[in-house]
């Protein structure tokens, strides 16, 4: 799509490490034999979920534009690069930002992607990582390489993965905190990030890492995986550890993280991690996506015998010095301030600066710094405000800044005496809004705006909620001030939507024969103590009236609030069904269509309103087997063989040849035996006793020949490099082929004849 | 150098005085309509983002957005796709397009009245940083290649011109001032 995708791929040579370049090219190729057929569309969308490459509303060619849905008129509507999923349509790019670290360089480089790929926006996200929205598939590459050229990977930003490692924000400078978990959410990036025993999973695999267990910032409670950092004395002397919480997760059926062990040496992280890993992979549901989450899985096996099966597989894991190795240079971690720590934190006679001093910054643990929220409506940010952010932070800062789970960024060790120049040049930008964490901090997930599953429109809906809010001001009383208000634009909880004292999420009712945009208001839940507890839905109000609702529900807790009662304690005692009442007539005589027609369409949409544009979702992935995986890749080797050849490359046409047969064998024996390594002599060994000696592989026509390229392949290479001329390249390429094609051939015949594994069937 | 990607913001005259709200609705239209040459998508609310892109009318082949950059508002024509023929060509196409959005803008509000986009004052915006670096060589060739445009565009022989910014960070760009008001019912 764009006239400069090549040319990156030039100017950025020698820049990027060796192994992002190489994940990238794969990824090109993919998409070229996509782009050829040459791949399954279910396999390339799992694929490149994996590299961050998401779908986005409308990406199956339709629209609806409040009567009718239309198709848009894509030139080429047929060549997909997904299930019903048009290759020309414009998607979205998740970059993964562990733990939410970013430095200046990173921020000016998004500011450019935003500004020549995207809509001129970059979007933080409820999970740390910055989402690009409108995004040719084509172009993708070159924005991962630019990303690389700068220590950013999307891989496994999406499909079923390990995802985004989170983190508190505050880690390392944060006054409650029992110790800095940076360098151990760092460790299990690197350490998980393309792990061979976590590239097997039924759906996503979400951890995170939280310094205390009273505050939120890490909300271990609702993640799959979950550290608190712990500190215990042993012989007098104290020891850091974790405890470990496994199984949380919020989507259509919540639930709160347990605990798996009260304190984990940092040593035994990232072990217990890959066997977890593991365990999830072997055991994990594959087939029923809405079931296959690991708090599904936990919850069947019950929590004593997954941690058995943990355990034993722990026991059973080839020692990593990767487990350790990191602690070596944890020290090297302390970030360094810019500037001498300051006197007493400066006030002056501006009430806007003074409010903006008390909500935004927060003393650090080390005296005379501070951190300062940077409140980004929506999570967005346009391309200047982010070059000046770059600048800011490297005028103020050793280059700190962090992105957080409510959509802002958190610039780090500003010191005391920088706080009203900081607080002027985040002016300049318009970055310095007041409110952070506060009522008018609302936080939304994509919705409706972009979302394949959005059902209404919680980006409108916060934005008009957010406007309403700040006209009031300084008018909003003390009590509800604090509050945190959270949108998901359907039942899978993006927003958040369980975890904050009032939510909502997007639903909708048909009244008077018109479909009517709706949000479930949502009571109980906390923020607090890591995301302490859920909220349950109390009723349904149709968009328009979740002002008037809001309103409603503050009145009454600013009305009947107790000394200084907490508003979940408040929910708690006056009860959700008295709340309900005073809501319920918001649900009751709805305007006629033709006499208040905007009531029947979103926020911020003027169509009249349908659910007619919700798709598939990509949040679960595709459902691609381990074989499948294994299977593109070998397709791929042989496609990079075809091209040696080509390029007048025998040696390594015949090199690339080869691994495809491995590749495609091990497929092959990972159906029966998920351990396997890529160990050549042992796939073919494995190889031969479970296919060729079973006679499961054996070809109706050919017999052993395809079997016996193979054989052949690997009694020549097993003793060194062979030396092929271009011609018996040629010949052996086509061998490969034609061995990829009868692992296909025998997989089939597995899959109609279900017994022929078990009964080692011949196939003549 | 090839100028591929080539934006135009063609500057709001004075103050914008009609509700965003209501160019929500006129581009959404146009979507369901597919008035533009380009096949239109979505349209996408950035209101809230201070001096951003502020209303975005999402195209396959190019974005139209009603644009607050540098506090200053103007109608954005961002071309994605990549146009062929020579650099005079591009430029043109763009400036045309960017031109029949803003005649379409001017006639569809509901009081025209309220929005009129200048005749004299636009921006050329080369909307990739590996095409188009923003140096001040790259700076001086795009300027003729605008001047070249303009002549066999409107036959301005006077204009003057101002690089958008000499921050190398930021995108290559040319403010244009022309010496006579483009006549924009002449535009094809
Ligand atoms: S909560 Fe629903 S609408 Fe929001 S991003 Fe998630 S899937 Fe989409």
């Amino acid at each position: 799509m764009k006239a400069s995708n090549e040319l990156w791929k030039e100017s950025l040579a020698g820049k990027i490490p060796e192994q992002l370049v190489e994940e990238i090219e794969t990824f090109e190729v993919e998409m070229q034999l996509r782009s050829q057929c040459k791949v399954d569309e279910k396999v390339f969308a799992e694929t490149r979920l994996r590299r961050g490459v998401y779908g986005q509303r409308y990406d199956n060619g339709r629209r609806h534009d409040g009567t009718e849905s239309k198709q848009l008129g894509y030139s080429n509507q047929k060549q997909t690069k997904g299930p019903d999923t048009v290759w020309d349509a414009p998607g979205m790019q998740r970059i993964k930002i562990p733990y939410g670290g970013l430095n200046p360089e990173q921020l000016e480089l998004l500011a450019e992607l935003a500004e020549e790929y995207s809509d001129g926006i970059a979007h933080i996200t409820t999970r740390q990582d910055v989402q690009l929205h409108y995004i040719h598939v084509e172009n993708t590459p070159a924005i991962m390489r630019r990303l690389a050229s700068v220590g950013i990977t999307t891989r496994e930003a999406c499909g079923n993965s390990v995802r985004n490692v989170t983190g508190c924000p505050f880690a390392g400078i944060c006054r409650d905190e029992a110790f800095d978990v940076t360098p151990y959410a760092h460790a299990l990036t690197q350490f998980l990030l393309g792990h061979p025993d976590a590239q097997n999973f039924g759906r996503k695999f979400k951890p995170t890492f939280s310094g205390c267990a009273q505050h939120s910032c890490g909300l271990t409670a609702m993640h799959d995986l979950g550290f608190t950092a712990a500190i215990r004395e042993v012989d007098g002397e104290k020891q850091r550890g974790f405890k470990m919480y496994v199984g949380g997760g919020l989507g259509a059926v919540p639930r709160q993280a347990k605990l798996f062990d009260e304190f984990v040496i940092p040593e035994e992280i990232l072990p217990l991690s890959q066997a977890m890993a593991k365990v999830f992979g072997k055991h994990g549901e594959k087939k029923i996506r809405s079931r296959a989450r690991l708090k599904f899985m936990i919850e069947k096996m019950g929590m004593e015998q997954f941690k058995q099966k943990v355990l034993e597989e722990r026991e059973k894991l080839e020692h990593d010095p990767c487990w350790t190795d990191y602690l070596e240079n944890i020290d090297s971690w302390q970030e360094v301030p810019l500037h001498p720590a300051g006197e007493t934190l400066p006030e002056n006679g501006d009430p806007r600066f003074n409010q903006w001093r008390s909500e935004n910054l927060r003393q650090q643990r080390q005296e005379g710094y501070v951190t300062a929220t940077v409140t980004l409506p929506l999570g967005d940010m346009a391309p200047y405000q982010m070059r000046g952010l770059a600048e800011i932070v490297r005028q103020f800062t050793n280059g700190t800044v962090r992105s957080t789970v409510e959509q802002n960024l958190v610039i780090r060790w500003v010191s005391n005496d920088d706080v009203p120049a900081l607080y002027e040049a985040l002016g300049a930008i318009g970055l310095n809004e007041p409110g952070a964490s506060c009522i008018t901090d609302i936080v939304a997930c994509p919705g409706t705006d972009t979302c394949k599953l959005g059902i209404s429109s919680s980006r409108g809906l916060a934005a008009e909620l957010r406007n309403r809010l700040e006209r009031k001001g300084f008018e909003l009383d003390e009590a509800i001030r604090n509050l945190h208000i959270k949108i998901s634009g359907c039942f899978n909880s993006c927003g958040q939507h369980h975890v904050c004292d009032i939510g909502f999420y997007g639903a909708n009712r048909t009244v008077k024969g018109f479909k009517v945009p709706h949000f479930q208001v949502v009571l109980g839940g906390q923020w607090e103590e890591n995301a302490g507890s859920y909220g349950l839905p109390i009723v349904a109000i149709p968009s328009k009236r979740v002002p008037d609702a809001l309103e409603r529900i503050t009145d009454l807790f600013v009305r009947t609030r107790e000394a200084d009662e907490a508003f979940t304690k408040f929910v708690g005692r006056i009860g959700k069904a008295k709340i309900r009442q005073i809501l319920e007539d918001l649900t009751e005589e709805l305007p006629e269509p033709e006499a208040e027609p905007t009531f029947y369409a979103d926020w911020g949409d003027p169509r009249q309103y349908s659910i007619g544009d919700i798709g598939k979702g990509e949040c679960a992935g595709e459902v691609v087997t381990q074989y499948e995986f294994e299977m593109a890749g070998a397709e791929r080797m042989i496609f990079g063989a075809q091209v040696s050849l080509e390029n007048g490359n025998p040696p390594q046409a015949g090199e690339e040849a080869y691994a495809a047969m491995l590749r495609s064998a091990k497929a092959l024996v990972q159906i029966q035996y998920d351990d396997v390594t890529n160990d050549a002599e042992e796939i073919v060994e494995e190889f031969k006793e479970r296919y060729f000696d079973t006679e499961i592989f054996l070809d109706p026509f050919a017999g052993p020949k395809f079997a016996n390229y193979l054989f052949a392949a690997y009694d020549a290479f097993s003793v060194g490099a062979v030396e092929h001329t271009s011609e018996s390249a040629h010949h052996f390429v086509e061998e490969a082929q034609l061995f990829v094609e009868a692992v296909h051939t025998c997989y089939n015949r597995i899959r109609s004849e279900p017994g022929i594994l078990s009964n080692g069937t011949s196939a003549r | 150098m090839e100028l591929q990607h080539v934006n135009v913001k063609i500057y709001v005259e004075g103050e914008l005085r009609i509700d965003l709200e209501q160019l929500i609705e006129v581009f959404h239209r146009w979507v369901s309509q597919q008035t533009t040459e380009e096949l239109l998508i979505d349209v996408a609310d950035y209101r809230h983002v201070p001096a951003g892109p502020s209303i975005v009318l999402v195209g396959h082949e190019a974005d139209y957005a009603l644009d607050h950059a540098d506090d200053r508002c103007g109608l954005v024509y961002n071309r994605k796709a990549v146009v062929e023929g020579s650099n005079t060509d591009r430029l043109k196409q763009a400036l045309r397009a960017a031109i029949a959005a803003c005649k379409q803008l001017e006639s569809e509000v509901d009081r025209p009245a309220d929005l009129r986009f200048s005749r004299q004052e636009f921006e050329v915006i080369i909307n990739d940083r590996v095409l188009a670096p923003n140096s001040e060589s790259a700076y001086s060739d795009c300027r003729q290649e605008v001047e070249a445009m303009l002549q066999s565009f409107c036959g301005d022989t006077g204009c003057s011109f101002q690089r958008h910014s000499e921050d190398p960070r930021c995108r290559l760009g040319v403010v244009v001032k022309t010496s006579q008001p483009i006549d924009f019912t002449s535009v094809a």
